[in-house]
């Protein structure tokens, strides 16, 4: 620990608080407690093993046996372990850490809705199927395509969905071509996805403004490219406007532009992917959207094509019937099938449009102004002490590296976790690929003007330790209920599960851990 | 716009710090041609109370008050209260993935509870923070035993969920190993015979549903031993979870895939619901999606962590054991309270009641119809066959406020008239007679198929 | 470091010694200090065939992962199986926790490598200093 009176920085976002210890549910388990009561039989009981015989379980699984407050308490704790949107800012690149509305939780439960059983007759669900089609509408307009499907259920999901139709289009011209060009700016989906449709991937190295070298695309897109891969605005927070010249570069050869919507929201309301000569991209619901990220998911991966492709998309698609009524088409002798069953996250698709209903086209243009705004104002704020790899104006997310701080052996990661102390989540770190320790920044337009000042602050403060006090920075977080874990440890010899303890065992009392 | 915490003065003067003239200069790079010059023709703003309305009026155009029979791999379980109102807290619904472990103990540690009540339940040494769903699943399972046996020969039991297996060519037609079926049997199981001839030294992996798609809980022991013999991996899927807790679990099995949507998480017509994939340890690096992992911190205290992401795609890239990035972290946490309710007792108790309702459900209509598969072994659903088709006597159910089994013929045409019926623990007697009677009333005048 | 004068080496940073028709390989020492702590080697098995320049394993630390490229072409006669439980060998010295063993095809394809007074310059100007 540094010593007192080395400059530590003002923070005046947070406190140091009493937070609550709890164990593993499974520790503070004893037999005989209970936090449910079944309603009694009112059909005659049964003798489970008499009529499952050989398939008869013969140990019960050993969960936790707590009361209900118990639980209550027990998950309570642990989410106060948490950082959240809720809480504060998260400055993740590319993750579009927005506000996640209540009203969206609110109408996603109402009963006709959450208790929709997704095999009930359709007469039955038109309420469900309108909210699909009016998503669908939407999004088709905001993105400027032509049609659209709602089926995968992350981005991911939709990079193979979209890929996966790129394949069938080309093999339905007699040829599936071999090859995707994906940027090296790019996300690691990206060549995860193409490798799954199999393809070769074939990297394209940016230019010296960390965009697409148009050039150089020129020269290695032939007949064996089936697509590319973009991200734009980039990984690097930078629009390509060169971007209608590698839209026709690729289409000159017959291949296609698939643009990642990751970063969709620098776009909405102001221009559109498919005015632009994009052919096939996806969304993701859980950041332009506004549906929660959970602790990692749920998302919704929606894909939107131009009609080039639509005869591809997967099966069923919604259509109106000659009775004036919504139905599920599964008469798609061209789709690539089913990208996973039923219709897709269907909960996140109403979250989504309550989002787009709140917002309206004004309150999305003004969105996207903000967010922009936003990523720029930091920029501003930052630019004399990180350093800006690349001087192309940035969108709605702005990368620096950590060069001026590397000189006094602090990295980006180091960085991040003293930003902790601050009250903040760190923001990206090492990523892009493009841009050796990289600090890449989307504040989102959740965030107020005091919130970014705060964070400016913070900042600019921690650049000032790297300087005065690297100590301190090196060895953060200090304010956290656990400091850095030992990663190596826990990936050298994986314990994924907890053990209930031999029954001879007796406790070892962890002396290594520090009392207080 | 209420969501936006700015006013129009901090905008101006936030631009003049920039040094921008208008926001529209912060736009230059796109290229004039591409710069909207239109409002986007989407519905106009709403107040929150318009937005309530809209979807109050679309959630009462679905089934309200109706009795459904329906499973086929979706299953109306109770959802205790307190789900919702613990993962409603904003530090669950409102966080990030745990890549920063210092902030974020809460979901890790509740994923890290969730991977061992998966382990306890089906009996596999390691489960995964969560895949996408059962179906998808079930395809990564696949890709999974292909690449540990480095064979290409998938064979699929045809009573595994049909969509599932449509999911599982959808991942497989481009990766070169397209899945052949396998026939069921009189008695609704997998054919073992038949299943015996078509393992060869060229199978990765055997897969089978159990309890299956008509309900009926295949004989694992046997399975496996047959594609064990050659060397292939067995893949059991379980799309109804809640059978877990009086059912053996497939320990013969090498991978197991299971939807937990039957734990606690909402029907929402088809989604978000839950998929994890458990395994036996020495597979544990070709498991795809995230793993939590117990470890120290510098002061010794345990902590928890994401681990051996070198897996993924955000490290491995083209190489990754999958593209999965974002999985079904807060749907996972929601089965996790569900099993932390229910505990060890309880778990039992629900399968047992879910046993209970079934077989009394089965017998009574089974007087009306005739029940298929009748004596194997099932959990919560059956086969019911009429004579009478099932659009009308679904029809006719509907005037009950009754939705009936799922009719069959779709996928197994050989099956004429059958239904696939599911009742669960919140079925009650009351509607399980009034179904009957119902069934019982089919006019003499038998319609033709 | 001293890298030993005996091993040849790769621009990929892998060295192998030669004993007769016997290599012997492993990665340097600066591989090792460029990965950080490693947590698994990923190694093919014994009988597999490996080729000059050929991607033959990977080595993985907790951030990223690094493909070893074999300096040489032939048949795995040995496999460090250490190395299974204690990859941190390869840390905390590298030039003695080898991967695998092969039988070599082609003893001439050595006459290629860099010597060890090559490499230690190759790294000096890879790192600039």
């Amino acid at each position: 620990m540094a010593t007192t009176n080395m400059f530590t920085g003002t923070t005046r976002k947070v406190t140091a608080h009493l937070t609550q210890n709890e164990d593993l549910s499974f520790e503070k388990s004893s037999p005989g407690k209970k936090g449910y009561k079944l309603a009694p039989l009112d059909v005659p009981d049964v003798d489970a093993a008499a009529l499952l015989e050989d398939a008869m379980r013969e140990d019960a699984p050993t969960l936790p046996e707590l009361s209900e407050i118990e639980i209550i308490r027990h998950f309570t704790r642990l989410s106060t372990w948490n950082y959240a949107i809720d809480l504060g800012m998260y400055p993740l690149g590319s993750c579009t850490m927005k506000y996640n509305p209540r009203v969206n939780e609110f109408v996603s439960r109402l009963e006709g809705i959450a208790e929709a059983h997704p095999y009930q007759p359709e007469s039955l669900s038109q309420g469900a199927l309108e909210i699909v089609k009016l998503l669908q509408d939407c999004l088709i307009e905001i993105t400027g395509m032509d049609a659209i499907t709602l089926q995968p259920a992350a981005g991911a999901h939709g990079e193979f969905t979209g890929i996966l139709l790129a394949r069938n289009y080309h093999e339905s011209k007699g040829n599936p071509r071999k090859i995707v060009i994906i940027p090296d700016s790019a996300h690691g989906t990206n060549p995860a996805t193409a490798a799954s449709c199999g393809y070769q991937i074939v990297n394209l190295k940016s230019n010296a403004q960390g965009g697409v070298d148009v050039a150089a695309l020129a020269q290695i897109v032939n007949e064996d490219t089936a697509a590319m891969m973009l991200t734009n605005p980039s990984t690097i927070g930078v629009f390509e406007n060169e971007i209608h010249k590698i839209a026709d570069v690729l289409h000159d050869k017959g291949a296609l532009l698939y643009m990642d919507g990751a970063n969709m929201n620098a776009l909405v309301g102001k221009t559109r992917p498919g005015d632009f000569g994009v052919d096939v991209m996806h969304l993701n619901l859980h950041k332009t959207f506004s549906t929660p990220h959970g602790g990692g998911g749920p998302g919704s991966g929606p894909v939107a094509c131009k009609r080039i492709l639509e005869p591809f998309l997967p099966s069923p698609i919604l259509a109106k019937g000659s009775d004036g009524l919504l139905h599920w088409n599964y008469d798609r002798p061209q789709s690539v099938g089913r990208v996973r069953m039923l219709y897709g996250n269907f909960g996140m698709f109403v979250r989504a449009l309550a989002y787009i209903l709140a917002n309206g086209p004004d309150g999305l243009r003004q969105t996207t102004e903000d967010a922009v705004l936003n990523a720029n104002y930091i920029r501003k704020k930052l630019e004399d002490v990180y350093e800006l790899p690349y001087t192309t104006s940035s969108m709605h997310e702005v990368v620096f590296s950590d060069k001026r701080q590397t000189k006094n052996g602090i990295k980006t990661g180091d960085i991040a976790k003293r930003l902790i102390d601050y009250g903040f989540h760190p923001y990206t770190t090492s990523f892009p690929l493009i841009v050796p320790g990289a600090l890449m920044i989307e504040p989102t337009e959740s965030e107020s003007r005091e919130e970014l000042d705060l964070f400016i602050d913070a900042m600019r403060q921690i650049a000032r330790e790297v300087d005065e006090n690297p100590e301190i920075v090196t060895s953060a977080p200090h304010s956290t209920r656990i400091s850095r874990l030992d990663e190596t440890t826990a990936a050298r010899k994986p314990v994924l599960r907890w053990k209930a303890p031999a029954a001879n065992d007796s406790v070892e009392i962890d002396t290594a851990a520090k009392e207080w | 716009m209420r969501y936006l915490p700015k006013s129009d003065s901090e905008r101006t003067e936030m631009l003049r710090e920039i040094g921008a003239a208008s926001i529209n200069d912060l736009f230059s790079a796109i290229p004039e041609e591409y710069r909207l010059a239109r409002d986007l023709d989407v519905p106009r703003q709403m107040g929150e109370s318009e937005i309530v309305e809209h979807f109050k009026a679309a959630a009462a155009k679905n089934a309200n008050g109706y009795t459904s029979f329906l499973g086929a791999g979706a299953y109306r379980h109770y959802r205790p209260v307190i789900i919702d109102s613990l993962v409603q807290r904003g530090e669950f619904l409102t966080s990030y993935t745990p890549y920063q472990a210092e902030i974020t103990q809460g979901t890790l540690q509740a994923i890290f509870e969730f991977q061992t009540m998966i382990c306890e339940l089906t009996g596999m040494d390691i489960a995964n923070a969560s895949m996408y769903d059962g179906s998808t699943g079930a395809a990564e399972a696949v890709m999974m035993a292909v690449r540990i046996t480095g064979r290409d020969g998938v064979l699929v039991a045809r009573t595994v969920h049909p969509e599932y297996r449509e999911v599982m060519h959808t991942y497989a037609q481009h990766q070169g190993h397209e899945a052949r079926e396998i026939e069921y049997g009189q008695d609704g199981r997998i054919d073992l015979a038949a299943l015996e001839q078509a393992v060869t030294e060229d199978i990765a992996c055997v897969l089978v549903q159990s309890p299956n798609f008509f309900g009926i809980i295949e004989d694992i022991p046997a399975i496996a031993k047959i594609a064990h013999k050659k060397g292939a991996l067995l893949i059991v899927s379980i799309a109804e979870a809640v059978s877990l807790g009086i059912v053996r679990p497939p320990v013969e099995a090498d991978i197991v895939s299971m939807e937990a949507q039957s734990f606690g998480v909402a029907l929402s017509y088809g989604g978000p619901y839950c998929g994890v994939l458990a395994a036996k340890e020495k597979y544990l690096r070709q498991m795809p999606g995230r793993l939590v992992g117990e470890t120290k911190d510098t002061e010794g205290r345990r902590g928890f962590v994401l681990t051996l992401s070198t897996r993924e795609q955000h490290i491995r890239r083209e190489k990754a054991t999958s593209n999965i990035c974002t999985n079904q972290a807060l749907v996972a946490l929601m089965t996790t309270i569900f099993l932390t309710v229910y505990g060890k007792q309880g778990m039992r108790e629900l399968a047992v009641q879910n046993l209970a309702k079934a077989k009394y459900a089965a017998d009574t209509l089974g007087k009306q119809g005739k029940l298929r598969f009748a004596k194997t072994t099932r959990f919560n659903e059956f086969v019911l066959q009429t004579d009478e088709a099932p659009e009308q006597l679904n029809a006719r159910l509907l005037e009950k406020k009754i939705v009936g089994g799922l009719p069959l013929k779709k996928w197994y045409p050989e099956l004429g008239n059958a239904t696939l019926w599911c009742a669960t623990e919140l079925t009650t007697k009351v509607h399980i007679d009034a179904a009957a009677a119902v069934v019982a009333g089919a006019p003499v005048a038998v319609s033709a198929r | 470091m001293v890298y030993p004068e005996k091993y040849k080496y790769t621009r990929e940073h892998e060295w192998v010694e030669v004993a007769g028709n016997q290599g012997t390989i492993g990665i340097t020492d600066y591989a090792q200090n460029s990965l950080g702590d490693i947590v698994f080697v990923d190694a093919p098995k014994v009988g597999a065939k490996v080729e000059k320049g050929a991607v033959f394993g990977s080595v993985e630390s907790v951030k990223a992962v690094s493909d070893l490229y074999s300096p040489v072409s032939g048949t795995v006669t040995g496999v460090n199986e250490d190395l299974t439980s204690s990859p941190e060998n390869v840390n905390t010295d590298a030039h003695s926790a080898w991967i695998i063993k092969v039988e070599l095809n082609d003893p001439g394809e050595l006459d290629s490598l860099l010597t060890a007074a090559d490499y230690e310059k190759f790294i000096a100007e890879e790192t600039g200093k």
